[in-house]
């Protein structure tokens, strides 16, 4: 415990959760345009700025500790896919508007309690952005639970949809309630969460939903996890390809 | 995106503490509460309001102008309801 | 006593708007629904070439930025239709005919956003246009559509602003984002300025939209607007005007500028230009894509009517 850094743990932190907001955000702007009816169309671009507005704020305060003239700009743009340390259900691919619904209620329903513990944070920075995210939550979590209540017990095609898209992103939800050891220490210094202890109240809170919905809650045979060591899925290489194509072309140039 | 299935809903947004609902357009949703939402995402994106109203524009009885005379004419003749009909010395017409 | 003709003639003289429950001609009604629904398709196609560098965007300032304004786009084509809708025809038939190719939207939208730059010319000179044209209508006879644009142009002062500071930021760039800078104003500066339509000479509805006060001033009162303001901006850039005729007409107090390929214009308005097809493919796509979201919330909903109606019946 001696040689543990607590101010590089928490400005290894602050990047994670910064990675996480950042490639969620990118993958609901994907929707932009192509949303289902236009009302939806700007509701979903609210919610991407949301996450954008929410990696701004870590990266800004993970440069900030860095204190080496870093933006939040180094951070999002400059870093390789074996840097990035999001956790996977972020960066899969938005999918179908049931695939990115079903994820939205799972991770949406994990912030709601996430969320309310990180504002408790002793790092006052933290514990700032994630009171002003909490509010941004409530009301995403309002959307994907309805849209999962209207698509699951809405057609039987829907409903297909819907459950497939459960199905498959369900082994990606084990991750969120990792903690290496790193963030277990900051979660005993007060700066972090337990993560481990909000899987029963999340689980009770979506199998709920999803059973409210007439979905079936998926079985826990299968785990995929690596997005805090950098092992990522095939995905997050084209989307950062992407996002930093313009930094990669023209490098060192201000935008 | 068109929303052939879904309600036309006219969008009622109250500004600021202390002023009225004021009517400022309509959306397509499939219920109220659904409404109310894109109602926030598309009418006040810039913080425009603290209350929002939405009434399904079926639903509302809108007088016809050939009932205008009817209507509001008969009023004409009641110029003793505005405050400009009385006309006060200067010293106390700030009232 | 006045034929309602005469009333609303009376009213359109009188500066008195024109509301959605008064009579209206026939002519004067598909008038509007033709061009406020071609204004609303616009928009909603508008999002389109912008959107395209969404996921691409070089900072994360730019990036909400550039997705603040797409959506706003969004939210415009939607008070748009909204205000159509008042004139008693569905959002529904008019997106039909837009995807059929029957109605029309701003052909600006058919050229391709290339590079960065596009993303800083495009608000700078597309929505600049868009401006001047908009505060114009601001004054138009129909109250909806009035009120409609009011809206928007206070919204999209930003936009053109956000578009000029990109291309400040690359004017003073690097050697390659300097010239970025320049390739997209020589590529959008000519399409801008057809934006405002034929010379009126030319303009199929002008007179008529002017007569009954739907259009506030010309396609070419508004386009010189256009092109006087624009010469300064050009000038603080340091960049090239694309424009190599273009003189400062003293006797005029405007400046001449050399004339626009109208070839060219009608060309993409008759539905070839690069991304004619495309833009309406990528419409219908995301249309057909969402037909069964949309099924799925009306099955829901019939549903949980039932369940209500049920419960009634129960007690």
């Amino acid at each position: 415990m001696s040689d543990f850094n607590l101010k590089a743990a928490t400005q290894e932190y602050a990047t994670r959760l910064g990675d996480d907001a950042v490639v969620l955000g990118h993958r609901l702007s994907e929707w932009t345009s192509n949303g289902p009816f236009l009302e939806e169309d700007i509701a979903l671009s609210n919610v991407a700025l949301d996450y954008i507005g929410r990696a701004r704020m870590y990266y800004t305060y993970a440069a900030e500790l860095a204190g080496n003239g870093k933006t939040e700009d180094d951070f999002a743009y400059t870093r390789d896919m074996r840097e990035y340390r999001n956790l996977l259900i972020h960066e899969l691919p938005r999918g179908d508007f049931a695939y990115t619904m079903v994820r939205q209620l799972l991770v949406d329903v994990f912030n709601t309690y996430y969320l309310p513990e990180l504002a408790k944070s002793a790092d006052s920075t933290l514990a700032g952005i994630a009171q002003k995210a909490i509010k941004e939550t409530r009301y995403h979590l309002r959307r994907s639970h309805e849209w999962t209540l209207r698509l699951g017990d809405g057609t039987e095609a829907s409903h297909q949809r819907m459950q497939r898209a459960l199905e498959s992103l369900w082994g990606y939800t084990h991750e969120l309630f990792d903690a290496d050891p790193l963030e277990l220490q900051l979660a005993d210094a007060g700066i972090g969460v337990h993560n481990a202890a909000l899987r029963p109240t999340w689980l009770a809170q979506v199998s709920a939903i999803l059973t409210e919905a007439t979905l079936t809650v998926p079985k826990d045979d299968w785990a995929v996890r690596g997005g805090r060591v950098g092992y990522h899925t095939e995905n997050l290489g084209h989307l950062l390809n992407d996002m930093q194509f313009l930094h990669r072309a023209y490098p060192g140039c201000q935008w | 995106m068109a929303t052939d299935n879904l309600e036309l809903y006219e969008v009622f947004v109250r500004a600021r503490r202390g002023l009225d609902h004021k009517h400022v357009g309509s959306l397509h949703a499939q219920d109220a509460e659904q409404a109310l939402e894109y109602a926030r995402d598309v009418y006040t994106r810039r913080s425009e309001g603290v209350s929002i109203w939405v009434v399904r524009s079926r639903d509302i009885c809108a007088s016809q102008e050939d009932d205008s005379e009817s209507f509001y004419d008969p009023s004409d003749d009641k110029p003793y309801r505005h405050a400009t009909y009385y006309q006060l010395p200067e010293a106390v017409n700030n009232m | 006593m006045m034929t309602p003709e005469q009333n609303f003639m009376r009213k359109i003289e009188a500066e008195e708007k024109i509301e959605p429950k008064d009579w209206m001609p026939e002519a004067y009604r598909q008038n509007l629904i033709r061009q406020i629904s071609q204004h609303a398709h616009s928009e909603v196609i508008g999002m389109q070439p912008e959107g395209n560098w969404i996921t691409r965007a070089p900072s994360l300032r730019r990036k909400a930025v550039l997705l603040s304004k797409v959506q706003d786009e969004g939210g415009h084509g939607l008070y748009l239709y909204s205000a159509t809708e008042t004139l008693g025809v569905k959002r529904a038939d008019l997106i039909a005919a837009m995807q059929s190719g029957e109605a029309k939207y701003a052909s600006i939208f058919n050229y391709p956003t290339q590079t960065w730059a596009d993303i800083g010319a495009i608000g700078w000179l597309v929505d600049g246009a868009a401006i001047v044209n908009q505060i114009s209508l601001q004054r138009t006879s129909y109250g909806p559509y009035s009120r409609a644009m009011i809206r928007i142009c206070k919204e999209e002062s930003f936009h053109q602003r956000q578009g000029y500071e990109l291309m400040i930021a690359l004017a003073h760039g690097s050697p390659a984002q300097k010239a970025m800078a320049q390739d997209a104003l020589n590529r959008f500066y000519w399409p801008a300025l057809m934006m405002f339509g034929p010379h009126d000479a030319e303009s199929a509805h002008s007179a008529k939209s002017m007569t009954w006060k739907i259009k506030r001033e010309t396609n070419d009162d508004l386009r010189q607007k256009f092109i006087d303001q624009t010469v300064p901006q050009i000038e603080f850039l340091g960049l090239v005007h694309p424009d190599q005729d273009l003189k400062w007409n003293a006797e005029r107090g405007h400046y001449d500028s050399g004339e626009i390929d109208w070839k060219e214009f009608y060309n993409v308005i008759n539905g070839n230009g690069h991304c004619n097809r495309q833009r309406v493919e990528h419409h219908i796509r995301a249309h057909e894509e969402g037909a069964w979201v949309r099924d799925a919330m009306t099955a829901y909903n019939a549903k949980q009517r039932a369940k209500t109606t049920e419960q009634r019946q129960a007690a």
